[in-house]
C-alpha cells in the first residue's frame, strides 16, 4: 500500500486516504524523510471519530511537487512508540496530538503543552504551571520574559537558563494568544464568517492566510480561479512580504539602537501598506481576499501608482540598506550572532525564510506553486550561515525580488473576465492547501462531512516549526542578543496559538 | 557621516504636520453612513460575519463591525463607507451609527475623569497589553508612534513596565490564558489610571465573541475610558482618541 499523491490545492475524497496500521504508518513517514532531504512533514493531525482518532500526516515532496497523505485509526489509550523519538522535526506535531486528545507516547523526548488549548484532554494542565526544564546548579541562574514584554508586542513566555551573560538554554513558553480558531472553523457555517476567522489567524499575514482558506474553500467547492484572481493574491502575497520585511529591518535597527535606521526603514513600510489602504481599504489587507471573487479590480490607474510608490521606495530602500550593511557598529552585532547550522534547520523542519538562511531550500512559491507562481518563475535565495546576519539580509534580498515580480506583473494587467460563482463544497472530500507567507510555509487542511460542512480544519503556521529555531539560535549567545536574535526570526505568537 | 546626511536629506519630510484633519489615502473604510433607503434589511443583517447591523432603525455597531465591507459591497445605495478615522468615543453607545445620520463620534467630555486632564494632559505614557491580539491593531499602535504619525510630539508614549503607566491599552478579545496577566498588569498600574480598548476585538471579542477560550470578566470590573474601533484600529484613529480622553481634542 502506499500514500495517496496529491497536488498543492487539490481536493480528494477522505475515504481515499489509504489507512495504514501504526506500525506501518511509522514505518512509511518517518522512512520518507529519511530517504529523501526533499521531503518534510507540512502537516500532522488527528481527527476525533466516534470509534478513535484518525492521524492524517501530510509529507511534502519538493522534487515531485506533490504531497504524499496517509492515515492511521487509533484508540486514544493505546501507548505509542513516537516519530520524534527518531525524527525531530515531527516533535510539535506529536505534542499536539498528545495535548488535544491524550494519546501517549512512550518515548517522545519533550511531551510538554503547547498552547493550552480550552478543549484540551487534560484540563488539569493549567498556564501558569507550565512544566520549565531547569538544571539544578549554584553557578547558573534564570530569567524569566514575559507574558508581556516591553515593547507593544503579542505575549509569550521566555525563560533562559544562564551561565553569567551567555544562555544556554532558552524554554518557549506560548498558548496566551489562543482563540480557539480550529474548533470556531467547525462551529460557524457561514462563509463570511470562516473568511473573516481566517483573516484574524495573524493579522501581520493576512493575505497568507486567507489566501490558504479561499484556495481551500473554491478547491472543496470545484471552483476554478481566473486569471484576474490569482494576479491580486499573487501581487497581495509579495505586497506583504516587502511591507513586512522592512518593518521588520526598522526593528533589527531599533534592537542595535540604530536610530537613523529604525526611522528610514520604518517610514519606508507606509507607502507599501497605505497602497494595499489605496487598492483593498485597509492598510493590513483585511477584507481583501474572499474565495471565489476578485473584490478590488487592480486597474491601470492602480498599476500606474504603484509603480510610482515602487519608483520612490527603491533607491531609498537600498540606499539605507548599503549604509546598514557598510556600518561595523551594526555589523559585530549581526553577524555570527544567533546562528542555526543546516543539520539543525533541517533536523527540526525548519521552513520559510528561516530554513532559506540556514542553506535548506523550501519555498512554496518554488516547489508547489500555486497562482501565478509558476508563470514567476520563482528562483530560492539561500545562504548558509544561519546567522542574525544572513536573516538581515535575506530580508533585503527577498524585498528586491519582489519589487522585479511587483514591476513585471503590473506591466501586464490581466483582462476583465466573469468570475463563475462559488457553489457549495462538495461531501466527503479532504483538501490541503500550501502558500508560502513572508514567514514561510502556510498549511491549511480541511475536512468536509456529509452535507460538505467543515468537520475537521487544521492551521499550520511556520511558526509552529520555527519557534524552535530560535530556541536554538540564541544557545551560547550572550542574553543582550536576544532581541536581535528575536526580530531576525519575528516569529507569530497568535499563529501559533491558534 | 556625510553619507548618513545625505540619507537624512533623502527623507524629505516626512510627518503628517497636523493628525486632526490630515486626509487618508485611497478608499479607506472608516465611519459608515447609512441612508433611509429601503433595502432588503433581512439579507443586509445576514451578511454582516458580525452581526454588527442591526434594524428598526437600521443601524451598524462600530464595536462589533470588522470593516470588512461586505454590506457595502452587497448594498451599496445604503451603505457607504466613508474615511473619517475618528472613531473614538468613552460612551460605547456612541459608536453604533444610525440611518439617516451623518455626524462625526465624539466624546462625552462631561465623563472624562479631571485627573486626565489635568495630570495627563501633556504626557500620557500608557502600557499595552495584547491579549488574543492578531497582531495587527499592535503593528498599528506601533506606527502611531514613527516618524510620519509621531504620537510622541504630544508627549504619549508606550512603555515598558506597567508601573511608568498611566494606564493600559488592551488589544484582543482577551483570551482566557491572558486574563490574569492582564490583570496582574491593570494592578501594577498606579492610580489614576485609565483603561483603552484598541480594535473591534477588543470592544466586542470582534468575530470571536462567544468563543468559549475568551475571559472579558475584566471588563465587567472595570470602567472603560475610551473605545477605539478599527480593524485594525489606524494610527491616526489612535492619536486623536488619545488627545480626545485628555481633553485636547481641539487644539
Ligand atoms: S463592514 Fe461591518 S457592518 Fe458591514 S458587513 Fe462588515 S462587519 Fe458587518
Amino acid at each position: 500500500m502506499k500514500p495517496i499523491s496529491i497536488k498543492n490545492n487539490q481536493s480528494i475524497p477522505r475515504s481515499s486516504i489509504p489507512e495504514f496500521s501504526y506500525e506501518a504508518f511509522f514505518a512509511l513517514n518517518t522512512g520518507l524523510v529519511a530517504e529523501k532531504p526533499e521531503i518534510h512533514c507540512v502537516n500532522y493531525f488527528g481527527i476525533p471519530e466516534t470509534d478513535g482518532i484518525q492521524l492524517i500526516c501530510c509529507m511534502a515532496d519538493d522534487l515531485e511537487q506533490v504531497i504524499l497523505i496517509s492515515s492511521c485509526k487509533i484508540q486514544p489509550d493505546r501507548i505509542l512508540p513516537s516519530f520524534s523519538a527518531k525524527l525531530f522535526c515531527f516533535e510539535k506535531f506529536e505534542r499536539e496530538i498528545h495535548e488535544n486528545f491524550g494519546v501517549k507516547y512512550s518515548d517522545h523526548p519533550w511531551l510538554k503543552p503547547v498552547r493550552y488549548p480550552i478543549d484540551r484532554a487534560d484540563q488539569t494542565q493549567q498556564i501558569a504551571n507550565y512544566p520549565f526544564y531547569s538544571i539544578d546548579s549554584e553557578e547558573l541562574h534564570e530569567v524569566g520574559v514575559g507574558p508581556i514584554h516591553a515593547g507593544v508586542i503579542e505575549p509569550g513566555h521566555f525563560r533562559f537558563i544562564c551561565n553569567g551573560e551567555q544562555i544556554l538554554h532558552l524554554e518557549i513558553q506560548l498558548g496566551y494568544q489562543h482563540r480557539g480558531i480550529e474548533k470556531l472553523m467547525v462551529q460557524n457555517r457561514e462563509l463570511s464568517r470562516l473568511v473573516t476567522l481566517a483573516e484574524s489567524i495573524a493579522g501581520d499575514t493576512v493575505i497568507g492566510h486567507t489566501t490558504a482558506f479561499a484556495q481551500i474553500w473554491e478547491s472543496l467547492c470545484g471552483f476554478k480561479t481566473t486569471r484576474e484572481i490569482d494576479f491580486s493574491r499573487t501581487m497581495a502575497l509579495e505586497l506583504e512580504r516587502i511591507a513586512i520585511h522592512t518593518g521588520d529591518l526598522s526593528a533589527l535597527c531599533t534592537d542595535i539602537a540604530y536610530q537613523l535606521g529604525s526611522s528610514v526603514f520604518g517610514r519606508l513600510r507606509t507607502p507599501i501598506i497605505n497602497f494595499m489602504q489605496e487598492w483593498g481599504g485597509n492598510r493590513l489587507s483585511k477584507g481583501f481576499i474572499r474565495p471565489g471573487q476578485n473584490r478590488f479590480r487592480f486597474t491601470p490607474e492602480l498599476a500606474a501608482r504603484l509603480r510610482e510608490v515602487l519608483d520612490a521606495f527603491t533607491p531609498d530602500f537600498l540606499e539605507m540598506n548599503k549604509e546598514l550593511f557598510s556600518l561595523p557598529s551594526a555589523l559585530s552585532r549581526f553577524e555570527r550572532t544567533g546562528v542555526v547550522s543546516t543539520e539543525d534547520a533541517s533536523a527540526i523542519g525548519a521552513v520559510g525564510m528561516a530554513a532559506r538562511t540556514s542553506g535548506v531550500p523550501r519555498d512554496i512559491r518554488t516547489t508547489h506553486p500555486h497562482s501565478l507562481y509558476p508563470e514567476l518563475r520563482h528562483e530560492i535565495k539561500v545562504k548558509r550561515h544561519g546567522d542574525v546576519y544572513s536573516r538581515v539580509q535575506m530580508r533585503k534580498n527577498e524585498v528586491i525580488q519582489s519589487i522585479g515580480y511587483l514591476k513585471s506583473m503590473a506591466a501586464n494587467l490581466p483582462t476583465e473576465e466573469p468570475i463563475p460563482t462559488l457553489s457549495a463544497p462538495g461531501e466527503g472530500l479532504f483538501a490541503l492547501s500550501l502558500v508560502e507567507g513572508w514567514r514561510g510555509e502556510i498549511c491549511h487542511c480541511a475536512v468536509t462531512g456529509s452535507k460538505g460542512e467543515l468537520v475537521h480544519y487544521k492551521v499550520k503556521d511556520p511558526s509552529f516549526h520555527n519557534w524552535l529555531a530560535l530556541a536554538l539560535a540564541v544557545r551560547n549567545n550572550e542574553i543582550s542578543d536576544f532581541p536581535i536574535c528575536n526580530k531576525s526570526f519575528n516569529l507569530s505568537y497568535c499563529g501559533h496559538d491558534l | 557621516m556625510f553619507s548618513n546626511l545625505k540619507i537624512w536629506y533623502h527623507q524629505g519630510k516626512q510627518f503628517i504636520p497636523d493628525v486632526r484633519s490630515s486626509k487618508v489615502p485611497g478608499i479607506f473604510r472608516g465611519r459608515p453612513v447609512i441612508s433611509l433607503e429601503k433595502v432588503d434589511e433581512e439579507a443586509l443583517v445576514n451578511c454582516c460575519p458580525t452581526r454588527a447591523i442591526s434594524i428598526a432603525p437600521v443601524a451598524i455597531d462600530l464595536g462589533k463591525c470588522t470593516f470588512c465591507g461586505e454590506c457595502a459591497f452587497a448594498f451599496p445605495e445604503k451603505i457607504r463607507f466613508t474615511t473619517d478615522y475618528k472613531l473614538s468615543t468613552n460612551v460605547r453607545e456612541r459608536l453604533v451609527v444610525t440611518e439617516g445620520q451623518d455626524h462625526p463620534i465624539e466624546m462625552d467630555k462631561t465623563l472624562i475623569p479631571v485627573e486626565f486632564t489635568s495630570l495627563f494632559g501633556n504626557s500620557l505614557k500608557l502600557r499595552q497589553v495584547s491579549a488574543g491580539g492578531d497582531n495587527s491593531c499592535e503593528w498599528e499602535l506601533n506606527a502611531a508612534n514613527n516618524v510620519q504619525f509621531d504620537m510622541g510630539r504630544f508627549g504619549i508614549e508606550f512603555v515598558a513596565s506597567p508601573r511608568h503607566a498611566d494606564g493600559i491599552v488592551i488589544t484582543g478579545p482577551i483570551t482566557a490564558n491572558m486574563a490574569e496577566p492582564l490583570q496582574i498588569c491593570y494592578d501594577a498600574v498606579p492610580d489614576p489610571k485609565m483603561v483603552v480598548l484598541a480594535g473591534t476585538d477588543a470592544i466586542s471579542g470582534g468575530i470571536f465573541a462567544g468563543s468559549p477560550a475568551l475571559d472579558r470578566s475584566f471588563l465587567n470590573n472595570h470602567r472603560v475610558d475610551l473605545y477605539m474601533a478599527g480593524n485594525p484600529v489606524h494610527p491616526l484613529t489612535v492619536i486623536n482618541g488619545m488627545l480626545a480622553v485628555t481633553g485636547r481634542a481641539e487644539e
